[in-house]
């Protein structure tokens, strides 16, 4: 899949066409086209929609640090905000209203 | 008028002129369209991807707002591990190669996997799988996909436990043949299964089912077989499916799934049958000829891809690591060449995600 394999391949794909993952919104985009199917465009309109931003939003860095921040979604700079790893993933599956499978394992953990 | 540094398909640094460069374009074009009975690049495209490769800069990228999603094959581990797979061999963990990759590199999902490739060995180190995913997946924000080939050569003699099946094609005994390659399926499926459903146990967030074919058209069926099973009884599981090669080879040549025949397999037809088993996201694999440019390589790869991801009701990634997806088949391939097949297949091939 994608990108791998060669030394080096990976960071300039990711540079020359990628998202920008937790960085900027490419991480939602991928949990919608991994869960829902969604094509590339249909998949940002939607991560749009959620997060109450236009589509040039999802890509821009600044905007971006600030609602992951606000939401808990995660960040490049983990000391700088509240939720990381599987907490991030637990705020993110309920905002996208997605099945992420372990978040539903870790919360039904906790339940126990 | 000035030449055009681009590479050949084994990444030497190659010049060509601008007619040559629009006549590998062409070229490259032209025989995906032959082969795969589809349409070839329009006059358009055929200067859309002159303008990416006559570009000066080193580099280059699309557009803002044409950014997709970029998956991989074990690219968020390439610093952590060495031989047997390609790897820097630094000395570091998995988990701090994953988490380097998620925030420093900044990639959109990530892949973990074990050394050995390939869903047969991974089944005997499965207790090591499930702790490793466990662990990464609890630091990890983005999506953790386990990868892992169906490789089903693994199951023939001398490291597996089926006759290889072409002693028998040469000896004309082919049902034994068909036989034979059936069953290696049916071993594969159950080891798949196997190891997906060990690491649903533990949470896993998706799989991927890399290099699907590698071992022609068998291999093919038996993995629509598993995806089957595995979005049955394993729920919120999605399914990467990434395709060994742009053709099915008939190695069998009679199978068929849900009333298609398998072999000869273009990716506009692959990608059919994937997201009728159930796949969430789809893997175009082109593969390149070392004996030909870079450019003639991309040009094929984007006539594929285009026509794959027209006629796909799923996201459509391009597979574009070593020797895949118009990159040349070298280690260390010029980043030139890395972020122009980026870029083609993004703007022309309407890739979702690499």
């Amino acid at each position: 899949m994608g990108t791998g394999d060669s030394h080096g391949v990976a960071i300039a794909q990711i540079i020359s066409s990628c998202m920008g993952g937790i960085r900027t919104a490419g991480d939602l985009v991928a949990w919608m086209q991994l869960t829902c199917k969604m094509k590339i465009d249909q998949a940002k309109e939607s991560v749009a929609q959620k997060l109450n931003l236009n589509l040039q939003d999802l890509t821009n860095e600044t905007t971006m640090s600030k609602v992951r921040s606000e939401k808990g979604l995660g960040s490049v700079i983990p000391d700088h905000v509240e939720y990381m790893g599987i907490a991030a993933k637990s705020k993110i599956a309920k905002l996208l209203d997605v099945p992420i499978h372990s978040v539903n394992l870790y919360e039904k953990h906790l339940e126990k | 008028m000035r030449e055009i540094m681009t590479s050949s398909g084994d990444g030497q640094h190659i010049m060509l002129s601008t007619d040559d460069l629009r006549r590998n374009i062409v070229a490259g074009s032209v025989d995906a369209a032959q082969k795969g009975k589809i349409d070839g690049l329009t006059q358009a495209e055929i200067n859309h991807l002159m303008d990416i490769f006559r570009q000066p800069a080193k580099t280059v990228s699309v557009e803002p707002g044409k950014e997709v999603i970029v998956s991989d094959d074990g690219a968020g581990l390439m610093a952590s591990w060495g031989r047997p797979s390609a790897g820097h061999a630094i000395p570091i963990s998995d988990h701090q190669s994953i988490l380097m990759y998620e925030r420093v590199y900044c990639g959109d999902t990530c892949g973990l996997g074990f050394p050995d490739y390939s869903y047969k060995p991974v089944k005997s180190a499965i207790g090591y799988a499930r702790s490793h995913y466990k662990a990464i997946s609890m630091l990890t924000t983005i999506p953790l996909v386990y990868g892992s080939q169906p490789n089903m050569g693994m199951y023939y003699h001398p490291s597996g436990p089926i006759e290889p099946p072409f002693d028998h094609f040469s000896k004309g005994e082919f049902e034994k043949g068909f036989q034979l390659q059936e069953e290696a399926a049916r071993i594969m499926c159950n080891d798949i299964y196997y190891v997906a459903e060990q690491l649903y146990e533990v949470g896993c967030e998706a799989i991927n089912l890399d290099t699907t074919g590698s071992a022609g058209d068998a291999e093919f069926w038996g993995v629509l077989q598993v995806v089957e099973d595995i979005k049955t009884k394993l729920p919120d599981m999605p399914v990467e499916m990434g395709m060994a090669g742009e053709e099915v080879i008939g190695m069998h040549g009679k199978l068929t799934y849900q009333g298609e025949r398998l072999a000869g397999m273009y990716p506009h037809q692959q990608v059919e049958m994937a997201a009728k088993a159930g796949v969430d996201i789809f893997g175009v694999a082109v593969n390149s000829d070392t004996s030909e440019s870079t450019p003639y390589n991309l040009a094929r790869a984007v006539t594929f891809m285009k026509a794959a991801a027209n006629n796909s009701p799923i996201p459509v990634h391009a597979n574009s690591g070593m020797g895949v997806g118009g990159m040349p088949m070298t280690l260390l391939p010029p980043v030139g060449c890395s972020t122009r097949c980026a870029k083609a297949l993004v703007e022309i091939g309407k890739a979702d995600g690499l």
